[in-house]
């Protein structure tokens, strides 16, 4: 297991490799000069030029790609063309609020399209479960820009419930630890701003968390379908075992192998789709930073972001796979 | 006074209802077993034997099946009339059940350990440590070689028969008077059969209770049982002691099982199969069921149902050939 664990861990050295030379290339491939984006129409060509070079853009590829991959491997990461932030600094503060979002819209995705999936399996073409599923077939066909607008136009236009946009209200206070709101107001003992933060995650998180939701409740049901007509859920009711316990353990803990790939691979989507969450409810994430430095070819920070991004579900693929032997013990890693 | 039985199964019916169909699985079976006794039910695929017995745990899947008709009375008590709760208290506990493939009857994903346990604490009142020593007690019963180590191992970590020993601890957890054993030899290797058959003897012998030995192998009834019940679309279409059974089988379709299996001390010659199919439970023919496959049909075989005829105390048999005022064809 640990032998396992290392050689995935090693295996991220050439998928780093990889992922950030696609990120280098693809984002030297789109038009667009971010000298120009700079210094403005008005830029004479010398200033452009100076500017250029000041930025190393002039190098050829290999070696602008080469000081780059230096840097980052000395933790460097960078500075951000436009703000001349370091691209570090700026991300140490984004990411934060990216996984906290993403980690509460997984977490209404997989209890909420868990509990459906389950029931729906168990009440077999009972109302309850025609509703359920034709809810996952809209929720997986909903574009998450439209879900968005349409909870902040209705939740917070019209019935004035929800924030529409931020992380947290003007006026309340929070000491910053972890750059996670919910658990930093936890650990501060502040419940005006946990209710406050969480406020302002509720929509946003939803609207993210309906696409993993609807494919989780549709996996969570045929997955437990399947394993409801096993032998040994014949036994469990032989022995005269209650149901929920044949249903919660001893279906469910079978069930749950498929349920956890799909969850792993919707926490990638979700990394993703938090671009367009960030955007719409001003979430200050790493979202939307990547989606501002792409529209100004902030290179260094675009980059960086990605490779961070990619870590990220590499590392979220290889918990999934250790999760796996938890949940199948004739799984084996040798 | 009528005997004491164990279990009473009177005019058991039990249906599933299909798309296509009404299929009559089990059809009007009667049958009692008294204590410490063991029935063997003998049948083809389909013959309605495992719906007997899921009948009897009141675990026939429904939809779309249904015990539409009959009465199951255990130790005097009508289960028919149990609700679901009442019912698990009785399953696993006083009753139990072991099925056909123990690769696939036992939890992957859960130690035989835990497996036990849940089923001990299901029914008595023990701690987690008292629950795991009687499972320990359990596995050494069904002679698991060293049972404190196993019980930390998973389903697949055990041989086909060590699994259905472990299939039996878990059914015996809780000393239940009548053990339901749905084929549980079929998938094994016939060594194997040979030491779970023994085993279940054995245990049968130091426990008391009664088996109800559901196969389709008449070298297992040879064995183990004490009398037997020949079941053929979903009726019973003969009842007697095992020693009747081999020596005066009286149904043509119990000849015909019996002319299926190879013999030892006799000459070579090919084994007789039945020929034909056993019909569509949802289109049953008019007549005897088995009229159609049966070398001894007559005309009115295939006009009139046989019922099942007392032929003494111990045989009851349900063909044309034995009944006492045979019918005129008009």
């Amino acid at each position: 297991m640990i032998n396992y664990i290392i050689r995935r861990l090693l295996l991220l050295i050439p998928v780093f490799i990889g992922v950030s030379l696609l990120a280098f290339s693809l984002l030297r491939l789109i038009p667009g000069d971010p000298a120009k984006s700079m210094l403005g129409n008005k830029a004479t060509a010398a200033q452009l030029q100076s500017l250029r070079l000041e930025l190393g853009l002039d190098d050829p590829l290999p070696v602008q790609y080469k000081d780059y991959m230096e840097d980052v491997f000395q933790g460097d990461l960078g500075y951000s063309i436009k703000s001349h932030d370091s691209v570090l600094e700026e991300i140490s503060t984004r990411l934060p609020a990216t996984l906290e979002l993403s980690v509460v819209a997984l977490i209404f995705a997989i209890v909420i399209g868990v509990l459906a999936g389950i029931i729906s399996a168990v009440k077999r073409n009972s109302w309850f479960d025609h509703v359920s599923m034709t809810g996952a077939l809209f929720g997986v066909s909903m574009p998450i820009f439209w879900l968005g607008l349409m909870m902040i136009w209705l939740f917070s236009v019209t019935l004035h419930w929800l924030p529409p946009s931020g992380r947290l209200s003007v006026g309340v206070h929070l000491q910053l630890i972890t750059n996670i709101y919910l658990l930093d107001s936890l650990l501060t003992g502040n419940w005006q701003a946990f209710k406050d933060s969480f406020e302002h995650i509720l929509m946003p998180a939803l609207a993210l968390g309906t696409i993993p939701m609807a494919v989780i409740a549709r996996m969570t049901r045929s997955s437990m379908l399947e394993v409801l007509n096993q032998d040994f859920i014949r036994t469990a009711h032989a022995k005269g075992l209650a149901k929920y316990l044949i249903i919660f353990q001893h279906a469910l803990k079978n069930a749950f192998l498929p349920i956890l790939t799909v969850i792993g691979s919707q926490f990638g989507f979700l990394l993703g789709g938090a671009v367009l969450t960030e955007t719409i409810f001003s979430w200050p994430g790493v979202g939307r930073y990547v989606y501002q430095s792409i529209l100004s070819r902030d290179y260094p920070v675009v980059q960086s972001t990605i490779l961070i991004i990619a870590v990220l579900f590499v590392l979220i693929n290889l918990i999934t796979d250790i999760l796996y032997k938890y949940f199948d013990p004739r799984i084996r890693y040798d | 006074m009528e005997e004491q039985y164990l279990l009473k199964v009177d005019n058991l019916h039990t249906h599933f209802f299909t798309k296509t169909g009404v299929v009559k699985a089990v059809d009007g079976v009667s049958f009692s077993i008294r204590s410490g006794e063991t029935l063997g039910i003998v049948g083809e695929s389909g013959s309605g034997k495992s719906i007997t017995a899921l009948s009897i745990m009141k675990l026939v899947p429904n939809p779309p099946g249904r015990i539409v008709e009959g009465a199951i009375y255990y130790n005097g008590e009508d289960l028919m009339s149990k609700s679901e709760k009442q019912m698990r208290r009785i399953r696993g506990n006083k009753l139990s059940m072991i099925f056909q493939d123990p690769m696939t009857s036992l939890n992957p994903v859960f130690t035989i350990g835990r497996q036990l346990v849940e089923t001990v604490r299901a029914h008595r009142d023990l701690s987690k440590r008292q629950a795991e020593a009687r499972a320990i007690e359990l596995l050494t019963l069904v002679g698991i070689p060293d049972p404190k180590q196993r019980l930390k191992n998973y389903p697949h970590e055990f041989s086909g028969g060590m699994r259905q020993r472990v299939m039996i601890a878990m059914a015996l957890a809780c000393d239940p008077e009548l053990l339901i054993a749905d084929e549980p030899t079929t998938a094994l290797d016939v060594t194997v059969q040979a030491q779970i058959l023994e085993l279940l003897k054995r245990l049968q012998e130091e426990l008391g209770m009664a088996i109800i030995m559901i196969t389709h192998d008449l070298g297992v009834v040879a064995e183990i049982c004490d009398r037997v019940m020949v079941m053929y679309a979903g009726r019973q279409v003969e009842f007697t002691n095992r020693i009747a059974l081999f020596d005066h089988p009286k149904h043509p379709y119990t000849w015909g099982l019996l002319d299926s299996i190879p013999k030892m001390e006799k000459e070579k010659r090919r084994l007789q199969a039945i020929a034909g199919h056993p019909p569509d439970l949802r289109y049953l023919p008019q007549g005897c069921y088995f009229a159609d496959r049966c070398k001894q049909a007559t005309e009115e075989c295939k006009m009139h149902e046989p019922t099942l005829t007392k032929l003494d105390d111990h045989h009851l048999v349900r063909c044309l050939l034995y009944e006492d005022i045979k019918v005129e064809s008009t």
